[in-house]
């Protein structure tokens, strides 16, 4: 059984128009598989469809099937929101773009990164104070004991996305899904959280699905590729064969387009 | 691409550029600028480098850098607390009026958001017609865009008259209509573009209506803020090689702020690296960024993330 299975996934705007069209794909456990597109491709509305959240208005039909260890095998579609709620955290768990909208701004990064861990893991007291710092320490935020006592905003935005990813952690969740967790990152910065992000991925064998419009980025994380536009599958394949010999059209304008840039900078240095 | 080559300016160029005073030194520079916001710590320290006509500029940092404050000295909107910035080898004193149209003429500016850089109530004929309108025709009557139609002919013969000279105001009106029509042809929109309006149009096609609108008065420089990160990868080259034609063709030299190496070394003959306020290296881009001295501008190369490689 796949962690994850998407089976003919569509998904209509409140006005009837397809979004996402007839999404088939799967993510086994200890899959690392990125979904690649351009604006309006629909790539965040399949992350947002997997954990149930979608905006009001917006329909999906098909089936999405989370099949996570020790925890009911439930179609995502249809299901009620107290099963969904089981759901979110152990089964998936999301890091998105801008991790100052993720964390609130009027409480502690400490008591944020706490309250999943109190929940999942039921930790009280001095236990849960140790955890929470380990939680820190293991997105190798420097002086954890600062981070935690300090507000959202007085963190930098690589901080504050490291700190949005031990929260994500913090669920033990099987599958990982990442919607553009570097773009609104500086670029040495999203060089250090992606590799955070790959060790991290590795370390506990989570599955994980990547989100980006990046090919460079997606390339550096992730073993399979899932290229999509305006909603449909164009092509899927293994980084390296969509890299190196894409078939569909779109796709070897999207390779030559990052290829072009690519090229442009000199060779890579080792 | 052109990034080893040094931009080729053709003979048009040339001549435009040989009839204005200071024709001959930079375009733009900062010289020793220091600048800090009331109470706080400063943004830029003892920034200074030029900008040759024909060599197109990078600014490169991440975000504190101090990049946007740097093209806001450059489009004259604040002033440096130390040091100057010149436009064509003078100090660039944006409240002489004659001096501000000089400079306007001469240096125009494309954003990086093209969703918010265009008035979403006006046509896209009004929208491009602007500076024209704002400025005054380059070139008086039905010269076009030639050899000197310049900014310099334009501003000897009129000295600041708001309106200008060329012929009835019906005269006038097909003159900017004609103008608007190469300008939005020369970016490859389609002629009844002029007709819509900007929500009419992709991303990628509005940051073309603001690049018409920027070179609609010929101006020498382009200064670009970020000019394609908002844009889609396929539509970014695209862009990219508009600008790159632009270059050729009209001999425009692009200043730009930019974190993206892969854009700057395709369209960027010089580079200067700034790092929290402070230029820590520059030079030509594929020194630079080939070899790089400076621990920082190591650190910006080796973190762009790449392709793996073909073979």
């Amino acid at each position: 059984m796949s962690l994850l299975e998407v089976a003919g996934l569509s998904i209509h705007a409140p006005d009837g128009r397809p979004l996402v069209r007839d999404l088939s794909f799967s993510v086994e456990a200890g899959d690392r598989l990125g979904l690649i597109g351009e604006s309006g491709s629909g790539k965040s509305l399949t992350s947002l469809a997997i954990m149930g959240l979608l905006p009001p208005g917006m329909t999906a039909s098909g089936r999405v099937v989370l099949d996570a260890p020790g925890l009911p095998r439930t179609d995502v579609i249809g299901a009620p929101s107290r099963r969904l709620n089981q759901l979110r955290g152990p089964a998936a768990s999301v890091v998105f773009q801008e991790p100052l909208t993720a964390l609130d701004p009027l409480m502690r990064v400490g008591r944020q990164v706490a309250e999943p861990l109190r929940r999942w893991r039921g930790l009280r007291g001095a236990a849960l104070r140790e955890a929470v710092l380990a939680a820190l320490s293991e997105v190798r935020l420097d002086e954890p004991e600062r981070i935690s006592r300090a507000y959202p905003h007085e963190i930098s935005g690589g901080q504050r996305q490291r700190v949005a990813i031990a929260m994500a952690l913090a669920c033990q969740p099987a599958l990982l899904i990442a919607d553009e967790p570097t773009t609104a990152l500086d670029v040495s910065v999203q060089a250090e959280v992606l590799s955070l992000l790959a060790g991290l991925i590795l370390a506990r064998g989570m599955s994980l699905l990547f989100i980006t419009h990046d090919l460079a980025v997606v390339a550096s994380v992730t073993d399979r590729v899932l290229v999509l536009r305006d909603g449909a599958e164009v092509e899927s394949g293994t980084v390296r064969d969509i890299v190196t010999a894409p078939r569909d059209p779109y796709t070897r304008d999207l390779v030559d387009s990052a290829r072009a840039f690519d090229e442009a900078l000199p060779g890579r240095r080792s | 691409m052109a990034a080893t080559n040094p931009a080729a300016t053709n003979p048009a160029a040339t001549t435009n550029a040989a009839t204005t005073n200071a024709a001959t030194g930079p375009i733009l520079a900062a010289r020793a600028v220091n600048f800090a916001y009331p109470h706080a710590a400063p943004v830029l320290k003892d920034v200074t480098f030029s900008v040759t006509p024909g060599r197109s500029m990078a600014l490169v940092g991440e975000s504190g850098a101090g990049k946007t404050t740097l093209l806001r000295l450059l489009l004259g909107l604040t002033r440096p607390s130390a040091g100057a910035i010149l436009f064509d080898g003078a100090d660039l004193d944006l409240r002489d009026r004659d001096r501000r149209r000089e400079f306007r003429r001469g240096v125009q500016t494309v954003f990086q958001d093209p969703y918010s850089s265009l008035d979403p109530r006006q046509r896209v004929s009004r929208i491009v017609g602007e500076p024209l309108r704002s400025l005054g025709l380059p070139g008086a009557g039905d010269t076009g865009r030639t050899a000197t139609g310049g900014a310099s002919r334009d501003g000897a013969s009129r000295d600041g008259a708001a309106t200008g000279g060329a012929g009835s105001r019906a005269d006038r009106k097909a003159e900017v209509r004609r103008r608007v029509a190469e300008a939005l042809h020369s970016v490859g929109l389609p002629a009844d573009a002029a007709d819509r309006y900007p929500h009419e149009f992709s991303g990628g096609q509005r940051q073309r209506i603001a690049i018409a609108r920027a070179i609609v008065c010929e101006p020498r420089v382009l200064l670009a803020d970020e000019p394609v990160s908002a844009l889609d990868v396929t539509t970014r080259v695209r862009i990219v090689d508009l600008l790159a034609e632009l270059k050729r063709e009209r001999g425009l030299t692009v200043v730009m702020v930019s974190h993206d190496l892969g854009v700057v070394a395709t369209l960027c003959e010089d580079i200067a690296v700034l790092e929290r306020g402070r230029v820590v290296e520059q030079g030509r881009t594929d020194e630079v960024l080939g070899s790089p001295t400076h621990p920082y501008t190591r650190r910006l190369v080796d973190s762009a993330p790449r392709l793996p490689s073909l073979d």
